[in-house]
């Protein structure tokens, strides 16, 4: 798509070169819009449950960027012959709910009769231009934290062969219904370098697009990624969504495995225990480059507020490579 | 008796299912999967080898590929 938008406004501040989670436009000297729309097909048998899933997807793009949301407008792609009302109702129910909660407001929507049901939001939030945290401006030295474990694209397809247990199920429902709010204001009074919220690409694929966008290598300590229950056991079932392989066979020429047994095994590569890295997220968490002082404030901070947040790496000036794992 | 189970045309987690039916259903020791993707190939083994079965030949023919598992 380069080329098509290469906007020379200068109010357009965060635009499409570096893979940014939401677009962010000046409209005064302290005051920016950042726009942002998100639609998802059904992961959860719930309606309530999957709008209110597609709305804190849909609402983490302008946390990502360090914004407050302030309206949304829905976005519904229904068969009009298969889904009865009452369904789409507790769909934008569910949707509204997680508005609320995020501080914005419903302000109206479009609806398109299509053969698959689809719901997002369009989202716009607010920023002071002075502070929008771009997933590009991370520095060699920065400690990299992620807010919420990873494995909602393997749990889905576990939903969808029935071979998931309740606990796990419950497990994910909670975290992608988990707005990001908390984890954005924090890492706005923390001072962080950047940020992006995980989510199609996997963790491996975001951490690689931060990278770029700064010139940097971003190192992953994979043992400390927290990873959702359940998961290990969903792919040894083979229940490995297919975008989890594109994101591996596409990330993975990008990427260095340093760990001491993997010379052995050249053919291996990219390990298997690699593969939730690479699973793509569903309203996943943001993932936030802080230099080391400003890392130990948030992980003080989530903690006493009640966000999780860990530490899974850092950020290295460039090795020739995007992501270490090690 | 050897088991074909023809998955083309499918996309996750279906084949992995009438693979897995096939293994439960206990009686045969030897499957042939047919899938169209990577994905579904890769998954298929996953499965398989989980289960105690051991995956005996893959062959690729433009993109078709028959996985053929038998009973460890």
């Amino acid at each position: 798509m380069s080329g098509l938008f290469d906007d020379p406004n200068p109010n357009l501040l965060v635009g499409l070169q570096t893979a940014d989670d939401a677009g962010v436009y000046r409209i005064g000297d302290e005051c920016a819009l950042v726009e942002t729309t998100d639609i998802i097909t059904p992961l959860v048998d719930d309606p309530f449950l999957f709008g209110a899933i597609a709305a804190t997807n849909a609402l983490s793009d302008v946390f990502a960027m360090g914004g407050k949301p302030v309206t949304a407008m829905n976005l519904v792609f229904y068969p009009a012959r298969n889904i009865p009302p009452e369904v789409l109702r507790e769909i934008m129910a569910g949707g509204a709910e997680k508005i609320r909660q995020a501080g914005a407001c419903l302000v109206g929507g479009h609806t398109v009769e299509d053969d698959e049901l689809k719901y997002g939001l369009a989202v716009t939030g607010l920023i002071h231009p002075d502070q929008v945290i771009r997933n590009s401006t991370a520095r060699p030295g920065d400690i990299l934290i992620l807010t919420k474990p990873i494995g909602t694209g393997i749990v889905s397809t576990g939903i969808k062969a029935e071979m998931v247990s309740d606990a796990t199920v419950g497990e994910a429902c909670r975290w992608m219904t988990t707005l990001n709010d908390l984890a954005a204001q924090i890492m706005t009074k923390c001072g962080a370098h950047a940020c992006t919220d995980v989510t199609g690409f996997g963790l491996i694929g975001h951490a690689s697009e931060m990278a770029l966008g700064a010139g940097v290598t971003l190192v992953l300590d994979l043992g400390a990624v927290p990873v959702m229950s359940g998961v290990a056991e969903l792919i040894n079932d083979g229940l490995v969504p297919s975008g989890c392989y594109r994101n591996r066979d596409f990330y993975s020429r990008q990427i260095l495995d340093t760990r001491p047994c993997r010379g052995q095994e050249p053919k291996a590569f990219p390990a298997d225990e690699l593969i939730p890295l690479f699973d793509p997220q569903t309203s996943g968490g943001l993932l936030i480059a802080l230099e080391t002082e400003s890392a130990e404030t948030f992980l003080r901070t989530a903690e006493d507020r009640g966000c999780f947040a860990t530490p899974v790496g850092e950020v290295v000036a460039t090795r020739g490579h995007t992501v270490e794992i090690c | 008796m050897a088991k074909t189970v023809d998955a083309r045309g499918l996309s996750c987690p279906q084949p992995v299912l009438m693979t897995l039916d096939v293994i439960k259903a206990g009686n045969t020791d030897e499957i042939s999967v047919l899938v169209d993707n990577e994905a579904s190939k890769e998954n298929v083994c996953r499965a398989a080898t989980n289960r105690g079965w051991v995956i005996a030949d893959i062959s690729d023919e433009s993109g078709e590929f028959t996985i053929t598992i038998k009973k460890g």
